[in-house]
């Protein structure tokens, strides 16, 4: 491998890639090999012809967790599609009915988001599915309805009636998607048919009464290349994603204050949860003299339920690297690190091999590009400890020192590691870098609120119909991105409340579902951005249990340096755990709201001071729930452990709002 | 650069960098704090000292917060109160009630400040895990039910001290200070300074109480107790009664052992005195006589001795074979004071008063610590364990008259004295030395080069037209550039930079010792060190050599210095005992 030239680049850039006719994207994420994928793509690889065949690829995951393991596929003369739940048993089917006879496999269709609007060309294929409460319950009436139909027409041969696995559109009775324009239609009844068939498939006329066309309120901006490029080839990134073409511009073009600036104009933020503005890091790291800066990516992603980072390191490693770099480049710092949880083994390999890559490739080194930019770039794994996401036991912990936090001042971007400026930013953000760079500041300002700009990755998951990853832009309400992205409740039950922040993070009740998320209003609620795990809760959790979960999580995660967080956590729990079990008093609420505050107001770092939010921000919204096992007692709380069902429907309680200080990652 | 702000209305002006809490102690403003400690960097552990920066929602920690020009620092509104007051609750939730039973009770962090804030009742459960302390040292006993977490003792043994004795294990609840790895504090690289114990805020690290052990000799009419008191003693045992730091006590501690039961009170002074002859013979052996590696470096401290034998093995031929002056004098009294005196040595128990926590380990270190036939030294105590035992004598300790000493081993130099400080055994050998080797007084027999609280410090003496290149070093974490400098000469084959090296594990030396009175930081340590100068300038005789009691023990007793019968009873030998094998 030569190194690369900036001319090389350049030549990439304009170049159009020659796609295979015939290929098949097999999502080898960890989600995905846990579902089974490993076992899918060596049924795959056994069974497709050897030679100029069918091209099979490995890439990392698009996001569709509920649906695991996920291929997508395309034939020639066949619209692409994702197929979920598959498994190893279907692959001799796939390579019959979809490569030979060109059909699509019935209950494994992942509808694409975009949505047509004319019938451009003739349909081949017909997706259908029940989005109704008794969700699937009308999908095979449907499908026979259709398929008969089409055969009274003469159309059974043209045209196949599929039933699919996922459309994108919940809750809005029947739906059908004609492929290859994707026209989608929603609502339709038994009497539709008829004209569907006549009006769309024969007419080629869009019915406009049934059209469905709410647009996807994803934007994949740091998702952009997931689950399309083979994250462990650094060709695939260079020539099908604009591989280090960012990297490029700003070696070439831009001079590190232009690049802080294109960022200011951004309006990024840390995706890891505080916020901090992220050309404001840069700005002052930079303008901390020293002979030695640091960049560090912060990939020690531990929020139960969260699992963004750790996505868009297994899917798309050089996207963050080409990040870091451009980070490296704005604020003089000439090596970096990962930290990288030990638990994503996965992230890890793909991050150390993108590394091994690049500095094949000249990317990482002396003199990059022939700039003369010099950087490397080395992976830590982090031992599993929590708190080491905090800015100050992270640099603790790569210093190979125990990883517990010291007093800010002075902070990292002033004396971080080894004592020098450093910036540490989070895998999201870094991801997002490229594409500002490549497309403009301007450009992804364009997506967000005022003061939440562009997208953010969010990772839902709990009681929700299809857990999965998606990305909206900022002031996307938590009602659109539960019900229209996810697909809403888990059979069909009442949402109780969204949990956000993980941790630090505080419940948000079903009367605030239409808040726009962004750093300020989740904030005002009790609760934070966080880094993006949502769970979603339904009228038979309790909030008392989910306080007690989430603080659990916390009481084991302390690293014990502090005595409010260290203590306050500790007993705070056994109070809980002690009202769950129906012997509390009116009077443990004072003592809970007292070790509240001091862990709030005394703890040193935001572990300890965000930790208490979920039990404040339940107290706050659910507060009848723990009264109700007090005055419930032994008996009560019993009767709660069997049935696992709330007290009475959650009415809204405006109690005084409890201050919440996010986990703070000022530089 | 001055730097402007306000603590409570109040104006203050302070160097930039000052943290919130030095500031507000200017304009006598007290933020209370159980972690912060004034010779260590703040750890901002426990969590009281918070305070606001101008009506902030967010509370600042005064130890590590720099004040910044123009803040508005309250320190004490009513939500701070009450944070305090419940992070305090929570503290002592996780602290076993055992306050009348416990080493530090009167003198304890914890205590004064829940004294402080008075609080009545506990609304919050306790939970103190069941741990067993560790007393496998003899030294020092770790009471880990009563540790609070601030960290001092695991910085002081880190940072302060070099060691790596002790660490935090766990996290959590179930965070500790232990040593690393589980094992009891006797396996670990353990050196016994105790400068743990003279930092720890409550009872968790306190020196092993021995003083059971002197009250049983002391009413066991079989024995016959004789007691020495260590030089630095004198200057500090005044706090524990209430005196300040530096009040030199010799004569009333004389008087008050003697009260206490003690047949015969002896000095360490003099055995100081004859380990500086002992010492400085050996010098001029190794430096005038080339018999012997140079550096010469000093080996009176057991904490030091231990620390070179587990991790600078490789000096050990250039230590000083000289034994301690508490070995000294504990050999001498069963042996030259018992002929003398027609006392039976195996009924003599002798007890020692040191400021020292490694005293107790120096006691059984080596076969050679029982060079008379008998344990040369039965008992060390702590400066604080005599005071305890004062205060319960019932002697009214400080309107005592004065005493004396044993005349037979009690005199002193003002060489000996200043053995309490740190480069004071180097000056006390360097009088004696230039004597023997120049057969001349010492004009100024002060030397102002290795005085003062400098962690190195370093100086040159001419001898006859040879120059003695000398340094000092105090705190063990100052000892590796020291040595570091000899190591990098010896490889480059080089001369060596320094030809003799005193090193004293504890910051200050012994009037900083681990067994001292709490509340040691370095005002207080100037304060010692100045007493123990004014009573080396007091002292008629200053140089070790001129004692009229040591050259009669020689001439009596001994034989010359470094003859057969000193080499027997005075010298010792060290053995490499690596902690962490490769």
């Amino acid at each position: 491998m030569s190194p690369l030239t900036c001319a090389d680049l350049q030549a990439l850039s304009t170049r159009a890639l020659a796609e295979p006719a015939d290929w098949i994207r097999v999502q080898l994420d960890t989600g995905g090999v846990a579902a089974g994928a490993e076992k899918v793509f060596g049924e795959l690889t056994r069974l497709c012809p050897a030679g100029p065949g069918i091209v099979l690829r490995r890439v990392g995951s698009t996001g569709y967790s509920f649906a695991d393991p996920v291929i997508e596929v395309q034939a020639a003369g066949m619209p692409r599609v994702h197929y979920g739940r598959f498994s190893p048993e279907l692959v001799s089917r796939l390579l019959n009915e979809h490569f030979q006879a060109h059909r699509l496999l019935d209950d494994h269709c992942i509808a694409t988001r975009s949505r047509g609007v004319a019938l451009t060309a003739p349909v081949t294929h017909l997706l259908v599915r029940d989005t109704g409460r008794e969700v699937g319950g009308k999908t095979e009436f449907f499908q026979f309805a259709f398929a008969e139909e089409l055969k009274r027409r003469g159309l059974a041969e043209k045209v196949q009636v599929v039933r699919a696995l996922d459309l994108g559109v919940y809750d809005e009775g029947v739906a059908v998607q004609l492929l290859p324009s994707a026209v989608t239609y929603a609502n339709v009844l038994a009497s539709d048919v008829a004209r569907i068939v006549a009006e769309s498939i024969e007419g080629g006329r869009v019915l406009d009464d049934l059209l469905w066309q709410a647009p996807d309120r994803q934007v994949r901006i740091v998702l952009r290349n997931c689950g399309i490029i083979d994250p462990d080839d650094v060709e695939d990134y260079l020539q099908r994603a604009h591989g280090y073409q960012a990297l490029r511009r700003v070696l070439t073009e831009l001079s590190p204050e232009q690049v802080i600036a294109e960022l200011k104009t951004s309006g990024l933020r840390g995706r890891g949860g505080a916020g901090f503005p992220t050309w404001m890091k840069w700005q002052l790291t930079r303008a901390q003299p020293a002979d030695q800066r640091y960049v560090v990516c912060n990939g020690d992603e531990g929020d139960p339920g969260a699992f963004m980072d750790r996505s868009v390191l297994e899917s798309d490693p050089h996207t963050v690297l080409e990040g870091m770099m451009i980070a490296a480049y704005a604020m003089g710092a000439t090596r970096g690190y990962f930290y990288i949880r030990a638990e994503y083994p996965k992230a890890v390999e793909r991050i150390e091999r993108a590394l091994v890559q690049a500095r094949e490739r000249g990317l990482l080194g002396t003199n990059i590009l022939g700039t003369g930019f010099a950087f490397e770039a080395k992976v830590r794994l982090g031992a599993g400890a929590f708190v080491c996401g905090e800015e100050t036991a992270l640099i603790a912990s790569i210093e190979g020192k125990r990883g517990s936090p010291t007093p800010r001042p002075p902070y990292p971007s002033v004396r971080g590691l080894w004592g020098k400026p450093t910036a540490i930013n989070n895998v999201e953000t870094l991801a997002a870098v490229p594409a500002i760079i490549l497309r403009g500041g301007t450009w992804f300002a364009g997506y967000g609120t005022d003061t939440s700009k562009g997208t953010k990755v969010f990772a839902v998951t709990g009681k929700v119909a299809n857990a999965q990853l998606v990305e909206v832009p900022m002031g996307t309400t938590l009602r659109d991105i539960v019900f229209e992205v996810c697909g809403g409740v888990l059979d069909g039950k009442e949402i109780k409340a969204v949990q956000t922040g993980g941790p630090s993070g505080g419940v948000i009740p079903r009367e605030h579902l239409d808040t726009p998320v962004s750093y300020e209003t989740l904030q005002k609620l009790g609760s934070i951005m966080g880094s993006g795990g949502m769970l979603v809760m339904d009228q038979s959790d309790s909030m008392v249990d989910v306080a007690k979960f989430y603080l659990r999580f916390c009481v084991d995660e302390s690293c014990g340096k502090c005595a409010p967080c260290r203590i306050g956590g500790y007993q705070l729990l056994q109070i809980l755990d002690r009202l769950s079990r129906g012997r509390g008093t009116e009077h443990d609420l004072g003592t809970i709201n007292r070790i509240c505050q001091a862990m709030q107001k005394a703890s040193l770092c935001g572990l300890g001071q965000t930790a208490p939010n979920p039990v404040l921000s339940t107290l706050r919204f659910f507060g009848e729930e723990y009264r109700a096992y007090i005055e419930g007692g032994p008996s009560y709380a019993r009767k709660m452990s069997r049935t696992g069902t709330a007290a009475a429907p959650a009415a809204p309680a405006p109690a005084a709002a409890p201050t919440v200080a996010a986990k703070e990652t000022a530089p | 650069m001055m730097i402007k702000a306000r603590i409570n209305q109040l104006e203050v002006e302070v160097p930039e960098g000052t943290s919130i809490l030095a500031a507000a102690r200017q304009v006598q403003v007290k933020i209370p704090t159980l972690c912060k400690h004034r010779d260590l960097l703040p750890t901002a552990a426990c969590g009281i000292c918070i305070v606001r920066n101008r009506g902030g929602n967010k509370l600042l920690r005064a130890c590590c917060t720099p004040l910044e020009a123009g803040m508005e620092i309250s320190t004490h509104d009513r939500e701070i109160v009450d944070v305090r007051r419940s992070t305090l609750e929570l503290i002592l939730s996780n602290h076993p009630q055992a306050c009348l039973t416990c080493g530090r009770n009167g003198e304890c962090e914890l205590q004064a400040l829940a004294a402080d804030f008075n609080i009545p009742m506990e609304s919050i459960k306790r939970y103190v895990k069941d741990t067993p302390p560790d007393r496998s040292t003899g030294s020092i006993v770790l009471d880990f039910q009563k540790c609070i977490k601030c960290g001092r003792c695991i910085q002081v043994c880190q940072e302060m001290q070099d060691v790596w004795a002790l660490s935090f294990l766990d996290r959590g609840i179930n965070t500790r200070m232990a040593p690393a790895g589980d094992i009891t504090l006797a396996e670990s690289p353990c050196v016994k300074c105790g400068q743990c114990s003279a930092h720890c805020p409550t009872g968790a690290i306190v020196e092993n109480d021995e003083t059971p052990a002197v009250w049983e000799a002391l009413h066991d009419p079989a024995k016959v107790c004789v007691v020495q008191i260590a030089p630095s003693v004198r200057v500090t045992v005044g706090e524990a009664f209430g005196l300040p730091p530096g009040t030199n006590l010799t004569r009333k501690l004389y008087a008050g052992l003697r009260r206490l039961g003690f047949h015969a009170v002896f000095d360490t002074n003099f055995s100081a005195d004859v380990t500086i002859v002992e010492e400085a013979s050996e010098f001029i052996e190794r430096f005038v006589h080339k018999r012997g590696p140079l550096p010469l470096i000093t080996s009176c401290c057991p904490a030091w001795t231990d620390f070179m034998e587990k991790n600078h093995w490789d000096f050990i031929d250039n230590f000083s074979t000289a034994k301690s002056p508490q070995q000294m004098l504990g050999v001498l009294a069963k042996t030259y004071y018992a002929e003398k005196a027609g006392i039976d040595p195996a009924k003599l128990f002798m007890v020692s008063i040191m400021p020292c926590t490694a005293k107790k380990y120096e006691l059984s270190r080596t076969d050679e610590m029982y060079a008379s036939g008998f344990k040369d030294v039965d008992v060390a105590l702590t400066t604080r364990e005599l005071a305890r035992m004062l205060k319960q004598s019932g002697i009214d300790f400080l309107h005592l008259p004065d005493g004396e000493a044993d005349s037979i081993l009690g005199d002193y130099s003002g060489a000996g004295t200043i053995f309490g400080a740190t480069g004071g055994v180097m000056e006390a050998a360097v009088r004696t030395a230039y004597f023997y080797a120049t057969g001349k007084k010492l004009d100024k027999v002060e030397l102002e080069a290795v005085r003062g609280l400098e962690g190195v410090k370093e100086g040159t003496v001419n001898v006859a037209g040879a120059p003695i290149r000398i340094a000092v070093a105090h705190g063990l974490a100052n000892v590796e550039e020291v040595l570091e400098r000899v190591r990098t000469a010896r490889k480059a084959g080089q001369e060596t930079p320094y030809h003799f090296i005193e090193v004293m594990a504890c910051p200050g030396g012994c009037i900083g010792g681990g067994g001292q009175p709490y509340g040691v930081d370095n005002e207080r340590r100037k304060l010692r060190i100045a007493g123990l100068y004014q009573d080396d300038r007091d002292r008629q005789v200053r140089c070790s050599h001129e004692n009229p009691e040591v050259t009669r023990v020689y001439k009596e007793f001994l034989g010359k210095p470094l003859g057969p019968k000193a080499h027997q009873l005075l010298h010792t030998r060290y053995t490499a005992r690596p902690v962490y094998q490769k």
